[in-house]
Parts: structure tokens; C-alpha cells; sequence
């Protein structure tokens, strides 16, 4: 590989972090030359190029409600790298693209990134829906994608990393904290009507009826996308708990509609002591869109709450208000994945010395990076993480405060052994196995053609 | 563990001897004790530390459980002092010392450790503050705290509560009182006596207890119940019906809320308008904007919104009409296509310049909960109020049309645009007044709509579809037609949804309008004449 023009610059110290004149200095000149050394060798990839980051995230449609702050949290985290010397002295470099909550045009914006852009990696994608429109796009060109939001599992690509929970990760953990600390007896699975809360109530309902739990006491709802007229359904599951046995509302009702949905429930009085919502959707930002005086006490479970009483916590979460310059910016969940997820391919590629995709691969699984809670997260080799489980109830100013957590980290399950057909399933990233979906039972590899459609 | 145990026996002791005792105050340590118990046991020894504190007979007992009720009871780290937290929103939240009721100031949170709180515990709070609320001397704080006793009754308060029913003058709190301690009777006791006062309750705690009885061993027990849940059904039947009602007029109010602006752009006048959805959008916006302007005041806002949020989207209204929708008249598809148009460009100018988040609009005290007719049959206010305004819309709109000279211009021109010029109206004047009062109505339906669903960017699209069906179904052209349609398609939909679900009742809906269409292509109230025949 040619040698570039910048390794000629003689090297700035910049042990001082907060030497940021220095700094500065250092990365105009290095811009400036390596726009140069572009220019007079156009087809060599010089060796100090920046680190491209690409940033696959919807800022404008449904999904900007979401999707707009993790954009936000990437440039953060991107510029904070950068202020602390890049990757192997290698800068950073975002690019942001909007696929504005068109599932297709997620597809065209991820080819976008890696055919021309010739990003090293993308952190993107909320709904599933998204992350399946992609999927393809980042197989076929061998990208790597970071997807930081909890979702049905049932999927384990090669070239995907999943920093949110896996359901045995978010909604297993919470029914058994209801089950045997609550004493729930009867059950409404409510959820939006696509695939994320179709699949995780399928595989809930099973688990429900392996612990003994009666047919007729599971109702199961859907309800439509920003659903806002919720009278009757908060009625029914109203006339369902009142039934005798303690009833539980598990909620993967998603997006906007849980507004409507909370303060339907706040308005008919449904108080959390005699039915609580358990919510796998609902976090701190959905959290801020409403008046939570009525809901204090009903549930949530993620693997990470703004309240946790945590250095590292609190230092990002100053980082976070600094960033946006807003003293009441609230941090989530999937912030935090992405948060993971970028550490760990920081790590990744310190420990390859490249940012090559194929050595980024091998070198991420296994690799494990402070999260936010206390802990540690690992990169499996089914490309999922371990994760804390915490189970918090809402409080009156917007918060969670956790009253239950599992004793240690739990790792990412890809395939879940609650579904009839996965439940032989494994996936292992590493040689010589290396395959997504292997079935224990038969020992073959279903490959990528049988990547289970939900 | 053990030093703990140690702890609350020895508390248990000074809390026996307590009653004993002039003075109704803990000294400091005490209290400090006890509140360490409190911070340091698990969620299982918190529940006897809580009664501890209760049974002290101090008077800041009920301060502290009621702060630590609302999780704002806690610890500074740094000094181990006993905090209530006043204000816990931001980084630095102000606190006041637990003791001594001195204000702290500010303490940044990495500081305070809140003491935590579950459902468990916070129901047992209630159940224990509402013991100290009957001695209230407010008529209503009793009645509350002894409607919170139903089914919070256990073997302790079983034996007080005949007490205090002897010791109350207020007919309602001891019918309460009577009920709570009659459901502790037959859920704990299955005492058959008892069967008789909650026949007929509608109090779900009531109804679990009855129910419970019917699977009791006891045949008379089993019996007695039996009969006393049929007179508590054919009650709850008669609830059902009229709040499946209530649910469908409140349904159909907001959708005539948010269709009558486009009966008179599309019904009267004829423009197809697809930006009709942003204009209700700007009204919600206008809703949190006066919010913002009158911080703490947000009743008067909301007030203040209904004027202002008429008049923004009556100019956003009246602008998109004298730039676009003119210079587009006779060419409906081009209108449709143009006004989709301006309402992304609308949806998208609200994303980058106020916020892509959602904004939060508070519900005034008196907007939110809802009134008790009986204890199974409430009605949510924030409904009920948009029932009203939808009313009062609707009646305004109609004098405007029937009584005032615009009303009468309006009609001409829409009967007969070259007879009314004719005779000396300034037709394009009618134009640009009409589109602003249907632009305008469409704004008060966003400040009514800010109340009961989300104020985001996407508040518009979720409901032009629904105007356009209320609008053709009524019958274009036509007031009478879109209210009637309105609440009749929201009876119709709240019907279906409990046994068809949500997603379907919305499809079974829509295959009803376009077969009745089918069947009438006018709609409800055609219009009659020769002006409905071109």
C-alpha cells in the first residue's frame, strides 16, 4: 500500500484531551493534505482515510419521533472519539443519510452508504420491518450494520450485530418477574399490529401456557399503527381483570399510540397496584410526551434506565445534555446500545488494527465493553449481547426506578426455543461452524436462503 | 440481616409502647433509626418498617410515607442525611431535610440515593394513609380514603373499622366503610351475612369477592353469592350498553370535529384539500405554543387557543388557498396533487423548526378523570368536554351559514357561481372566507385534538382519511349529513371493535361506507337541485 502524505506530518502530541487547539491544527492540516493526496493519486486508498461511519437513521416520516436522537447520540459519540485521537490515529468520519420511514428506501440508502460512500460500517435501523429491508443490501455488499433496538429475534446474519435485546432478554425476563413476584395469574398481550409484537406474543404465549397458565386467561389485541381511540379496548381489559385472579397487561404496543393508550388508562383509573402494564416500548423519551402523575407504578423492562445510579451513567448522561444543550434531554435504551455497540467496534478494530470488514468480524466476537449499568457487555458469537434485564416502575417526573433486576447479565438468544421452528436452532459466527442457523437436531446449516420469515 | 432484625424487634417494642406516651413525637435519632430500617431492609422487611412508622404516631409519619410513596423519600450519599425530594426533574433536584423540614436547596442527583418504593408497598402506603385520612375532619378526604379500604382490609383494620363506622356522621363514608369491611367478610371469613351488602355493588373488589364466594365449599355461601352477582350483571350490562355509547359518541364527536372544516373547503366549495390534516395539525401546535407562553396557566391557554388557533390556521388556511388552490380551479386532480403536497411541506417545516418529537400538551385539572355515575360506569372528562365543543362547533358553524350574509354569499356562490357575480358578489372575496373558516374550524378541531392524542408531526395524517370517508358518507355539501355521519360511523366502529377487534372494525367500517356508497352515491343527505346535477 502507498505510503501517504500524512504519515510526513510530524506528530502533534495530543495526550492532553483538553488540548483541543492542537488538535484542531492537526486534523485541518490532515484534511487539507489528505484532500491532497487524494488529488494526486486518485486510486490509492491512503492508510490515515478516515474511518467511515455511516448513520442509517429516519429523520423525517413516523419513525423521526425515534429515530432522529440516536442520530444524534452517533454524532456524539463519533465527535468524543475523535476528540480523543480517532481509532488507531485514525479520525472518524459520519455520514448521515435519511431514509425517512420508508422501509424501502432504507434498502436504497444502506446501498447508498456502502457502494458509494464505501462506509466501514452503519449504525442504523428502529423497526424491524426497516432492519429486514436492509438485510439483504448488507449481505450481499459485506457490510457491517449495528442494529441498537430490542426486537423479535428469530434472525442472526453475518454481517449484523445486535446491541438491542433479544426477546429472552426483555419480554421472558419481565413475565417472570410478573409470574412469580407480582403473582399474575390472567394476561393481555396488547400490541401494534406488525411483525415485532406478532412474534414476541407468540413466543409469550407459548412460554404462558408451558408454565400452566389456562387459554382463557390470555387475551391477546392488536391494534393498528398510531391507534389513538382506546376506550373500549381499556374497557375490555378492564372487564377482563376483574375477573378475580390478578391480572397483567403486557404492552408491545409501539410508537406514538402509547400516549393515547396511557392516558386512556390514567383517565379510567386502572391503577398499576390492581392491574399493571408491563411495556417492552415504552422508555424515557415516550415517556416524555405525557403527564405520568396517573401511570406512577406501572412497568417496563429494559436493560437500561436514565435512573440508574451509576458513574459511567451519569457522565454520559451530562455528555448527552452538554450535546443537546437541552437540561431536560432524557437518555434510552437503545441510546445506550449504540453506545455498546460503538465501544465495541472501537475495540474491534484496535484489536485488528484495520477497519476492514472481515477482520472487524472476527475480532468483534468475544470482545466486551463497559455498558451503563455497572456491568459488562460481550459480544457472543451469535452476534447478540449479553445484557442486564431490568424491570422499573414509572415514576411521577418521567423516570423509571428499577425495583427488580436479574442477578447477572443474560446473553442474546438469536433463536428461541419457544417457537416450534426454532427451537433447534443455533447460530455461531465463529469457524468452523459459521453458520446462522444450525440445526442441532439434523447438524446441517440452513444457509442463507432459509433465514426464517416472519 | 440479623443486626436489622434486631433493629425493627427493638422498634417494634417502642412502637408498642408509644400509644402509651404523652407526646406524639420521636426524638431525632429514632426517627433517623427508623428510617435507616426503612432505606436499608429488602422490599419484604420494608412492609413491617412502613407500619412501624405509621404506629410511631409522629407527625411528620404521614410526610414521609406519603414522600416516599411518590419515590421522593431519600438519602444524600455523601452525608447520609434524610432527605424529601420537592423537585426531581433535571440534574440537580431540590430537596428538604426529612427531619427537620429545613429547605436544602439544590443537590445534584449523583448525589441522592431515593429509598425505593413497588406496587406492593404503595398499596399498603395507601391502604395505611387512608386509615390516617379517616380521622380527617374533610367530609370528602373520608369518603376517599374509605372507598381506597375496599379490599385493602386485612385482619388488623377488620377490627378498627367497625369503630370508626360507629364514629362517623356521613351516611356515604359509612356505606363505604360497610362495604369495605363486608368484602374482608366474605372474601377472608365467608360470612353469608355479609353476602347482602355488596349485592348489587359495582365495586370490582366487591364483584372478586362475590365471585370467589360462588366457588366456596359452602353451599349456602355459594348460593347467596350466586344470586348476588346476577343483580350486579344485569347492572353491568346496562353500564356496557350506555359506555359503548358514550364511547361512540365521543369517537364520532372528535371525527365530526375534524370533518366539518372539510365540509364546508370540500363539501361547499368543492377543493379537494389533502392539506386539511396539517391545518388541524397547526391548531394542536397553537395549543402548546399559548402552553409555552403561559407556563403554569394551562387552562387559560387552552382557552386562549380556541381564538388563536382559528386564526392561525385561517391565515395558514387562506395562504395555501391564494397560492396554490386558485390558480388550480376546475382541475381537481392537479388540487389533490398540489395540496398533498403542501401538507409534506407543512409536515415537514413543524419537524425542522419546532421539533420531529412530540410535544407535550398538559391536560388542565378540570379536563382530566373522569365523573363517577355509579362506581362501575365512569365517564372520561376530556371526553366528554370535546363532546361539547363539537357541539358548540357545530352550531356556530350553522348560524354562520344559515343567519349571517357570508353564509347566504357563500350558498349563492356555490349554487350558482356566474348568477351570484351577477348580482354584484365579489365571488373570489367568498373564496378566500369560506377556505378560511373551513381552515380555521379545522384548527379548533386540533386544539380539541391536542387533548386526547399525540401532538407530533403525523397528528394531521391519522385523521384526513377519516374526514374525507365522514364527509362523502354524510353526503358532500351538506352539515346536517357530516354530523350525523360523524357520530353514527363512531357508534358503528365502537360497536364492532370489542368483538371484531380494533384493525378489523376499522376495515369492516370502511366496506360498509363503500357499499352504502354503492347503493347511494350522495351520501346520507344528497344535495337536491340543479346545482348537484352538474
Amino acid at each position: 500500500m502507498q505510503k501517504s502524505v500524512c504519515d510526513l506530518i510530524p506528530e502533534v502530541p495530543i495526550n492532553d484531551e483538553k488540548d483541543s487547539h492542537n488538535m484542531t491544527i492537526k486534523k485541518h492540516v490532515k484534511l487539507g493534505l489528505s484532500a491532497l493526496a487524494l488529488s494526486i493519486s486518485l486510486n490509492s486508498v491512503a492508510a490515515e482515510d478516515p474511518i467511515k461511519v455511516g448513520i442509517l437513521h429516519s429523520l423525517s416520516g413516523t419513525m423521526a419521533i425515534s429515530e432522529s436522537t440516536l442520530k444524534d447520540t452517533m454524532l456524539m459519540l463519533i465527535e468524543k472519539q475523535n476528540e480523543e485521537g480517532g481509532i488507531n490515529g485514525r479520525m472518524l468520519e459520519p455520514v448521515v443519510v435519511d431514509p425517512a420511514s420508508n422501509w424501502p428506501l432504507f434498502a436504497e440508502k444502506a446501498r447508498e452508504l456502502l457502494a458509494k460512500e464505501k462506509v466501514d460500517v452503519i449504525f442504523g435501523n428502529w423497526t424491524s420491518v426497516s432492519r429486514k429491508s436492509v438485510l439483504p443490501v448488507v449481505e450481499e455488499l459485506n457490510g457491517l450494520l449495528f442494529y441498537p433496538v430490542q426486537y423479535e429475534g428469530e434472525e442472526s446474519s453475518e454481517n449484523v450485530f445486535y446491541t438491542g435485546a433479544a426477546p429472552n432478554q426483555q419480554a421472558i425476563p419481565a413475565v417472570d418477574y410478573l409470574m412469580n413476584q407480582i403473582g399474575v395469574e390472567r394476561w393481555v398481550l396488547a400490541g401494534t399490529d406488525y411483525v415485532y409484537p406478532r412474534t414476541t406474543n407468540k413466543i409469550l404465549e407459548t412460554y404462558l401456557k408451558d408454565k400452566g397458565v389456562a387459554a382463557d386467561d390470555i387475551m391477546i389485541n392488536y391494534t393498528p399503527f398510531g391507534h389513538s381511540n382506546w376506550q373500549s379496548i381499556v374497557s375490555d381489559i378492564k372487564k377482563f381483570g376483574s375477573a378475580g385472579k390478578k391480572t397483567a397487561v403486557v404492552s408491545t404496543i409501539n410508537g406514538d399510540a402509547n400516549v393515547p393508550f396511557y392516558r386512556e388508562l390514567g383517565n379510567q383509573g386502572i391503577d398499576a397496584a390492581d392491574i399493571p402494564v408491563v411495556a417492552f416500548s415504552v422508555g424515557e423519551q415516550e415517556l416524555s410526551g405525557i403527564d405520568t402523575g396517573p401511570l406512577v407504578g406501572h412497568l417496563a423492562a429494559w436493560n437500561y434506565f436514565m435512573s440508574v445510579d451509576n458513574d459511567a451513567n451519569y457522565d454520559f448522561i451530562d455528555a448527552w445534555v452538554e450535546y443537546t444543550g437541552n437540561e431536560e434531554a432524557v437518555t434510552n435504551d437503545p441510546m445506550e446500545a449504540h453506545y455498546i455497540g460503538f465501544n465495541m467496534y472501537v475495540e474491534a478494530v484496535k484489536k485488528a488494527g484495520t477497519a476492514d470488514v472481515d477482520a472487524v468480524k472476527d475480532a468483534i466476537i468475544g470482545v466486551s465493553v463497559p455498558n451503563l449499568t455497572g456491568g459488562y457487555a460481550t459480544m457472543m458469537p451469535n452476534h447478540h449481547i449479553t445484557k442486564p434485564v431490568l424491570i422499573g416502575e414509572i415514576q411521577d417526573n418521567g423516570q423509571f426506578s428499577v425495583v427488580w433486576e436479574t442477578a447477572s447479565t443474560v446473553a442474546g438468544d438469536a433463536w428461541s426455543d419457544f417457537l416450534p421452528g426454532s427451537k433447534d436452532l443455533i447460530s455461531d459466527w465463529r469457524k468452523p461452524l459459521f453458520c446462522g442457523n444450525f440445526n442441532v437436531v439434523s447438524g446441517t446449516c440452513g444457509g442463507k436462503s432459509e433465514v426464517a420469515s416472519n | 440481616m440479623g443486626i436489622i432484625r434486631s433493629l425493627s424487634q427493638l422498634l417494634l417494642v417502642c412502637c408498642l409502647l408509644w400509644p402509651a406516651l404523652a407526646s406524639a413525637q420521636v426524638d431525632d435519632s429514632q426517627a433517623q433509626q427508623l428510617l435507616t430500617a426503612l432505606a436499608e431492609s429488602s422490599f419484604k422487611e420494608k412492609k413491617s418498617v412502613v407500619n412501624q412508622i405509621a404506629g410511631s404516631g409522629d407527625d411528620r409519619a404521614r410526610t414521609w410515607l406519603e414522600a416516599y410513596g411518590d419515590n421522593k423519600l431519600g438519602r444524600i450519599e455523601s452525608s447520609g442525611d434524610f432527605i424529601i425530594v420537592l423537585k426531581n426533574r433535571g440534574r440537580n433536584w431540590t430537596v428538604q431535610s426529612a427531619l427537620s423540614g429545613e429547605n436544602l436547596g439544590e443537590i445534584s442527583r449523583r448525589d441522592i440515593d431515593t429509598i425505593r418504593v413497588n406496587n406492593a408497598l404503595r398499596n399498603e402506603l395507601e391502604g395505611i394513609l387512608s386509615v390516617i385520612d379517616l380521622k380527617s375532619p374533610d367530609e370528602d378526604n373520608r369518603l376517599t380514603a374509605a372507598r381506597a379500604l375496599k379490599g385493602s382490609v386485612d385482619d388488623t383494620l377488620a377490627e378498627r373499622v367497625p369503630d370508626f363506622i360507629a364514629a362517623e356522621e356521613s351516611d356515604a363514608v359509612q356505606a363505604a366503610l360497610t362495604e369495605a369491611l363486608a368484602i374482608y367478610q366474605v372474601e377472608e371469613q365467608g360470612d353469608v351475612s355479609a353476602v347482602a351488602t355488596l349485592s348489587g355493588s359495582l365495586n370490582s373488589e366487591a364483584r372478586a369477592a362475590l365471585q370467589q364466594a360462588q366457588n366456596s365449599d359452602d353451599p349456602a355461601l355459594a348460593a347467596a353469592a350466586a344470586k348476588a352477582m346476577e343483580s350486579i350483571e344485569q347492572k353491568l350490562k346496562m353500564n356496557r350498553a350506555a359506555e359503548t355509547l358514550y364511547f361512540g359518541l365521543s369517537l364520532g364527536s372528535v371525527l365530526v370535529l375534524a370533518a366539518i372544516g372539510l365540509a364546508i373547503t370540500f363539501g361547499v366549495m368543492g377543493v379537494i384539500n389533502m392539506a386539511h390534516g396539517e391545518l388541524i395539525m397547526l391548531g394542536a401546535y397553537t395549543t402548546w405554543g399559548m402552553q409555552q407562553l403561559l407556563p403554569g396557566q394551562p387552562g387559560l391557554a387552552l382557552i386562549l387557543s380556541i381564538p388563536a388557533g382559528f386564526l392561525v390556521a385561517a391565515l395558514a388556511g387562506i395562504a395555501i388557498e391564494r397560492t396554490v388552490i386558485q390558480h388550480l380551479k376546475g382541475r381537481p386532480l392537479e388540487t389533490l396533487l398540489a395540496t398533498f403536497g403542501v401538507s409534506l411541506i407543512l409536515q415537514q417545516l413543524v419537524r425542522t423548526v419546532i421539533s420531529p418529537l412530540n410535544r407535550t400538551v398538559i391536560t388542565p385539572d378540570w379536563m382530566s378523570g373522569s365523573v363517577m355515575i355509579n362506581e362501575g360506569l365512569s365517564l372520561t372528562l376530556n371526553r366528554m368536554y370535546v363532546i361539547g365543543f363539537a357541539l358548540v362547533v357545530f352550531a356556530g358553524l350553522m348560524l354562520i351559514m344559515r343567519k349571517t350574509r357570508l353564509g347566504l354569499e357563500v350558498r349563492a356562490v356555490t349554487q350558482n357561481r356566474a348568477m351570484a357575480r351577477s348580482m354584484g358578489i365579489k365571488a373570489t372575496k367568498v373564496d378566500i372566507l369560506t377556505f378560511g373558516l373551513g381552515s380555521g374550524v379545522a384548527g379548533l378541531a386540533g386544539v380539541a385534538l391536542s387533548q386526547i392524542t399525540n401532538v407530533g408531526p403525523n397528528l394531521g395524517q391519522s385523521y384526513i382519511i377519516d374526514s374525507f370517508m365522514v364527509v362523502v358518507f354524510g353526503g358532500v355539501g351538506n352539515l346536517w349529513g357530516t354530523l350525523l355521519a360523524g357520530l353514527s360511523l363512531g357508534t358503528i366502529n365502537q360497536l364492532l371493535e370489542p368483538w371484531a377487534g380494533a384493525v378489523l372494525a376499522k376495515i369492516l367500517v370502511l366496506v360498509l361506507i363503500i357499499l352504502f356508497i354503492q347503493k347511494r352515491p350522495r351520501g346520507l343527505f344528497p344535495q337536491k337541485g340543479r346545482a348537484a346535477e352538474g
